[in-house]
């Protein structure tokens, strides 16, 4: 057990990231583990979501943004991956505002398996009941599961969204600032889940709810403008005197 | 004091009079759109509405065009719709498929951009000449509805690509990032989350083409549209008769043609688009019901 939480999921070196001659990030050095909940924090404009699309390869689809370094998922190099959809398969991610297809709930999540490859009908319910109830929305929507994804709650939708990433069967779940579109009740219970996902992924936690990475990270990180200031378990970050004056102002909410 | 406090000023009554103003000025330009429509479809039905018949639908003019039906002409522009659609609309929504969805934004993108905007500014019969050069002579296609269809499919593509194209962007960015996140190829995506979500868009400029199709006179006057013809067309290399051009003929180059017969096939022709637009207005408002987001 001890030797399977050591492997490393995710190896950061040296990572940049521009956007048209402007830093947004750079010199980013981590390795994230499997099977940890990794946390970042970090004030707005620190670079947190510029770190998660360099992993995915989103840099691909904004000409602007340039990336230097790095990446490796599962010890290969992302970069140098010629099929960016195999690894953008593996990596389920959920952004700050949900996006509900405008298909119906069922088709939102059946859609990742069905670009798969998986066909049959019976398979693709097991699927979608699945990845609803895990994502905690499974009862609230069993009984119209054909209506349009896009018609409901805010909340909803992002536990819409989350099951749709769970339905790739993801081995690095990320989650860029989940809860600012979900009320407080939800978002306890997206993360009873989230704690539960570990056994089966590796997840990344963007957060600016500094109490929540406290909660669910194993670890944290602490970003600030474009920097990683300080790596360090999660209880270490948040209780003792952390090595650099800054994570301790922002995690005891003196700026930021 | 307090009173006052939601009184009216000096300042605020002279705002709600020009507000007022301003409000009934807008109404009665926008009122102003249906009064060309009003008069001259009254005038039409007024004047033409007599001769409409299923005779005059289904029969060919006789005795020197001034008596008789339109069936050719009907029938005429019919195919020459058609196979426009069939040559413009695969090419065109292709066109647009790729300048929204995978087009980067660079100098060869710039210039089917322009290419686009300066097709839909050449006026139609410089787009007629083009048809008799190309269609007729170079590739030896002859007066036929190929020639004529092609010269108007050339002409309606620019139309068929904007629209397209807008229908396109009009699926929020954050849908195609959602899909492409999953491992979605771009035609994956297209397929999947965008088609579906622009189809009422895309109908919209097909069915604007076609009515822009079938009323056009100077591009199928010399590449495939005759005054007249003993024949029905069998195929697309034969030329036909069109609705168009017949009320050209009957209108001005025909004696002896009773007044109400050019008001009665203008009407079948307005009749006939106006049909296409309430069929795809209905269709797109059953789309529209069904999908949103």
């Amino acid at each position: 057990m001890v030797n399977e939480e050591s492997r490393i999921k995710l190896e950061i070196q040296n990572l940049a990231v521009s956007y048209g001659g402007q830093t947004a990030i750079s010199g980013i050095n981590l390795s994230i583990r499997e099977h940890e909940i990794f946390g970042i924090i970090g004030p707005a404009n620190a670079g947190k979501t510029s770190f998660l699309k360099a992993i995915n390869r989103m840099n691909m689809f904004d000409s602007n943004m340039q990336v230097e370094g790095d990446i490796l998922f599962n010890g290969q190099n992302v970069r140098k991956w010629r099929n960016v959809y195999a690894l953008r398969s593996r990596i389920g991610v959920v952004f700050p505002l949900p996006v509900g297809l405008p298909m119906s709930i069922y088709d939102n999540v059946a859609l990742s398996p069905q670009l798969r490859g998986i066909k049959e009908k019976a398979e693709l319910d097991i699927i979608v009941e699945r990845c609803l109830t895990r994502a905690a929305l499974w009862d609230e929507v069993k009984d119209r599961l054909h209506t349009l994804g896009s018609l409901l709650s805010g909340g909803q939708q992002q536990r819409l969204t989350i099951a749709r990433a769970l339905s790739q069967e993801p081995e690095l779940l990320v989650l860029d600032e989940f809860s600012i579109a979900v009320d407080p009740v939800t978002t306890m219970r997206i993360e009873d889940v989230l704690k539960e996902l570990k056994s089966e992924m590796t997840i990344i936690l963007v957060t600016n709810l500094v109490q929540q990475a406290r909660r669910l990270a194993d670890r944290t990180a602490f970003f600030l403008d474009g920097e990683c200031v300080e790596i360090a378990e999660t209880e270490a970050l948040f209780t003792r005197q952390t090595s650099d004056s800054r994570t301790r102002d922002y995690v005891e909410g003196r700026f930021g | 004091m307090d009173n006052h406090m939601f009184a009216a000023t000096e300042l605020n009554q002279k705002n709600q009079r020009t507000e007022k103003l301003v409000r009934l000025l807008f109404i009665m330009m926008a009122a102003l759109l249906i009064l060309p429509v009003l008069v001259i479809l009254g005038t039409l039905i007024y004047k033409g509405g007599s001769v409409i018949s299923i005779d005059f639908l289904f029969t060919d003019p006789t005795n020197g065009m001034t008596e008789g039906g339109i069936f050719p002409a009907l029938l005429g522009t019919i195919w020459l719709v058609a196979v426009a659609l069939v040559i413009s609309v695969p090419l065109g929504i292709a066109a647009a498929i790729y300048l929204s969805e995978y087009a980067p934004d660079n100098w060869f993108t710039r210039l089917i951009n322009l290419a686009i905007i300066n097709l839909a500014g050449v006026p139609s019969i410089v787009h007629a000449l083009f048809g008799v050069g190309a269609f007729v002579v170079f590739f030896g296609f002859g007066t036929s509805i190929l020639s004529a269809s092609l010269t108007l499919a050339i002409m309606t593509l620019p139309v068929v690509i904007v629209s397209t194209r807008e229908s396109l962007q009009a699926v929020p960015h954050s849908f195609r990032e959602a899909c492409w996140n999953m491992g979605a190829t771009r035609w994956q995506t297209i397929r999947r989350v965008v088609l579906p979500n622009a189809v009422s868009g895309i109908l919209t400029g097909v069915i604007l083409e076609v009515s822009r199709t079938a009323g056009e006179t100077a591009p199928i006057m010399f590449t495939g549209a005759v005054f007249f013809s003993p024949f029905l067309p069998q195929g697309i290399m034969d030329q036909t008769m069109a609705m168009s051009l017949h009320l050209f003929v009957v209108s001005t180059q025909v004696p002896g043609v009773p007044e109400n017969l050019p008001y009665g096939v203008a009407l079948v022709l307005i009749g006939m688009v106006l049909l296409m637009n309430s069929i795809s207005i209905a269709f797109r408002m059953h789309l529209r019901g069904k999908k949103k987001w």
